[in-house]
């Protein structure tokens, strides 16, 4: 039997590398189709990954807490014949491949040929995903690694250097193949970027959304802490936001009276069906019908062109104990109470239990988070990518509002909107956000 | 005005530079009587007499030998290979004497040895090869590869009145299918230098002999979808214009080097070495080379048509570097 090489999947369209958290199998131990054979963790989210085959972990190539492109090997499972096959480990293959290319041997005809050499050349423009096997491997080589990580070419980073363009400021931007940083990337960036970026007379050689050098330095005593692949992400992302949104946001009061009626009403029938209704579901439903209304609100910027989403998938920021993850509620529109506020109950639960699965935080279309959970008045969100816009919710609180010329009290919660100012203009969020706000004010209590 | 033929521009320049000198002779196979297998020294033997248009037994080997011996007495014979392929018969005499010549006791040999090589007329394996790598091998000779009717007289003018062997390897593809308007003018095309027959700006393919078609009827179609290629016409091989190559790769940063000569040895490899090694940093993805497969050529039309590069081909490939 052949043996099977076990890879580092791609758990979402813009994940490019992932960490091994645990092994769950040793080296040496009998493993069966599906069962679960290592954790990661990726940008987006923490995952076990099953075993593509039954037998014997003959290999595992990356360590625990390594951080690896998608697609490279990362352990291989044999059928415990006990045949080392020592030529074939991964190992020697890929060390092996360059020179393969090189060598007298393709028989290079213009159509079957010339593809081996295509993806010759691809290989050796490739060398993240050979590197992490053969080279010794050392985690604080970490660093270093996720500058090579970033694809480009002989021309993009001479322009870089010239420039003072530090090409991870692109990383993930790129329009090549596999998301390769090309000539007109760069161009194009440094078009849009370029006075700021030649005249600042010291160009940081870290990425400037790298934390690992703060611009003062402390000299007392300190901890240093790695950051998780979640922490980076998030950390990354919304920096990556902040330069390319141009972020405004605008509040609104509501008056929570009714919707804290019907939740009341409707509160011993959800549960007996065993689910727990929160406000959450009425702001979501509120905010599906609105997007429905302004489409614009639920588009993307790609270049010079808007791309609407016909689906409206409700993005959901849930805190974790070690993070922040955004599982999705897909075709929210199509969801009633009961059903919005099951897929939350279980969106949530399962985030915590790290149960989510990469479909559960893909192709996000508009956000709502929750500033308001710890008593703050109200946040200012950053967008979530490639998103335009995301609304913030405070805390329900009641208070004194006048209302025909009479002092009352009302439940009263505050909502921001933050919305990139690229595609939406201040008008049109306000009137998406009235939108709501008239849904939630006049909510059917029968 | 008439148009001139690719086949009729290399007889013009060898009449008109035997006319002007007469040291200027052409030896070779049925190049007499006959007028030349493709015709190029029709009328010849009438003009000038048997003294200047020697017809020789089949052997290239003598009829180099020959010329070298004439040429250090001083006439500047014009040797003509029936098919490019022979030319391996005079092998030795072409890289052993003819090349190392002047680098040994300083005395130039000024032949030129002319054939038509390159496939796509069903010649076989035999009639149709690209043999000009085993001279651009060779220090001391000249190679050039005209793809125009224009340079096709230029250029055998300019090797006629070179110093030194120059190997001057006709398309018999082009022979009849290329012609234009010639000046009228006494004009030479200076060995060594390149022309641009397409100003492009998105990729550079670098081409010679018939390939130089191939690569503008892609860039038409590759027009159509957006994609703008400059096509250089290299014309000589030995010396080549690097220059000129370098320029364009440094301007659109991506490059397909295109030949209908294998690719193993092939020219491509040599210009894929020197761009990598002068212009890396221009380099915006990987240098491609579009060339026929190492085999012989074949015989059958299907196969020899599925051997020689294509348009297609050339689209194919620039569809793929374009999105690198």
């Amino acid at each position: 039997m052949a043996e099977t090489k076990v890879i580092m999947p791609q758990m979402g369209e813009s994940i490019f590398e992932g960490t091994i958290t645990k092994w769950l199998k040793k080296k040496g131990e009998r493993i069966e189709r599906d069962e679960p054979l290592f954790e990661i963790s990726t940008d987006k989210i923490d995952t076990e990954i099953p075993s593509p085959a039954s037998g014997v972990v003959q290999d595992i190539l990356v360590k625990e807490g390594q951080t690896v492109q998608i697609n490279t090997v990362v352990a291989v499972i044999g059928d415990g014949s006990g045949k080392p096959a020592a030529k074939e480990t991964p190992r020697e293959e890929q060390k092996q491949a360059p020179k393969e290319v090189k060598g007298p041997a393709p028989v290079a005809g213009p159509t079957e040929e010339t593809k081996k050499e295509e993806t010759a050349a691809r290989t050796e423009q490739a060398p993240p995903q050979t590197v992490p096997q053969g080279a010794p491997q050392s985690p604080p080589q970490k660093e270093a690694a996720s500058d090579e990580d970033i694809r480009s070419s002989p021309l993009v980073r001479r322009i870089a250097k010239e420039n003072n363009v530090d090409l991870s400021a692109l990383s993930g931007k790129g329009t090549g193949i596999d998301g390769r940083i090309t000539k007109s990337d760069i161009l194009s960036y440094i078009e849009q970027s370029g006075k700021k970026e030649t005249a600042s007379p010291a160009p940081p050689s870290k990425p400037s959304t790298a934390p690992a050098a703060p611009p003062m330095k402390f000299t007392g005593d300190v901890e240093r802490v790695q950051l998780t692949a979640m922490r980076k992400a998030i950390s990354e992302h919304m920096v990556m936001s902040r330069r390319t949104s141009a972020h405004v946001t605008t509040f609104f009061e509501v008056d929570c009276s009714r919707i804290l009626k019907t939740k009341e009403k409707l509160q011993p029938d959800f549960e007996q069906s065993g689910v727990r209704l929160t406000v959450t579901p009425f702001f979501v439903q509120a905010a599906a019908n609105a997007l429905k209304r302004f489409p614009i609100v639920n588009s993307s910027l790609d270049g010079d062109t808007i791309v609407y989403k016909r689906a409206i998938n409700i993005g959901i920021a849930v805190s974790l104990e070690w993070g922040l993850i955004v599982p999705i509620i897909k075709n929210a529109d199509e969801k009633n109470l009961l059903g919005l506020s099951k897929i939350l109950n279980d969106l949530g639960e399962r985030a915590r239990n790290k149960k989510l699965t990469p479909e559960d935080v893909k192709d996000g279309t508009f956000t709502i988070t929750n500033p308001g959970q710890y008593g703050g008045l109200i946040g200012t969100p950053i967008i979530n990518q490639p998103q335009v816009a995301i609304m913030g919710m405070g805390g329900i609180k009641k208070r004194a509002v006048v209302i025909d010329d009479a002092i009352a009290i009302r439940p009263i919660i505050l909502l921001s909107l933050s919305f990139d100012h690229r595609v939406i203009d201040g008008a049109v969020a306000d009137q998406f956000m009235a939108d709501i706000q008239k849904q939630l004010e006049n909510w059917p209590t029968s | 005005m008439a148009l001139t033929t690719y086949v009729e521009a290399i007889r013009q320049g060898i009449w008109e530079e035997m006319e002007k000198d007469e040291s200027v002779f052409v030896l070779g196979e049925d190049v007499g009587i006959y007028g030349g297998a493709f015709k190029v020294t029709a009328g010849m033997l009438e003009r000038f007499g048997e003294w200047r248009v020697i017809d020789t037994p089949i052997s290239e080997s003598g009829i180099v030998g020959a010329a070298i011996g004439a040429a250090l007495m001083g006439m500047r014979p014009v040797a003509e290979m029936q098919f490019a392929d022979f030319i391996s018969c005079a092998f030795d005499q072409i890289t052993n004497f003819a090349a190392k010549s002047r680098y040994r006791w300083g005395a130039g040999v000024p032949i030129v040895v002319r054939g038509p090589s390159g496939g796509g007329v069903h010649g076989g394996p035999f009639h149709s090869q690209n043999p000009e790598m085993y001279f651009v091998h060779t220090p001391g000779l000249k190679v050039v590869c005209p793809s125009t009717a224009y340079d096709a007289k230029g250029l055998i003018k300019a090797a006629i009145r070179d110093p030194d062997p120059v190997i001057y390897f006709e398309h018999k593809f082009l022979y009849r299918r290329v012609k234009e308007e010639l000046p009228s003018d006494d004009f030479v095309v200076p060995i060594g230098k390149a022309a641009i027959r397409r100003k492009g700006s998105d990729m550079s393919v670098i081409t010679y002999g018939a390939m130089v078609y191939v690569a503008l009827d892609a860039a038409k179609e590759l027009e159509k979808q957006g994609i703008d290629l400059e096509v250089i016409d290299l014309r000589s091989l030995l010396p080549f214009d690097k220059e000129a190559v370098l320029e364009s790769v440094k301007k659109t940063n991506k490059v397909i080097l295109l030949h209908e000569d294998t690719q193993i040895g092939g020219f491509a490899g040599e210009l894929a070495a020197i761009i990598s090694e002068e212009a890396f940093e221009y380099l915006d993805g990987p240098i491609r080379r579009i060339t026929a497969p190492n085999t012989p050529v074949p015989y059958s039309p299907p196969l020899e048509e599925f051997f020689l590069p294509k348009v297609s081909d050339v689209v194919r490939v620039a569809r793929e570097l374009y999105a690198y």
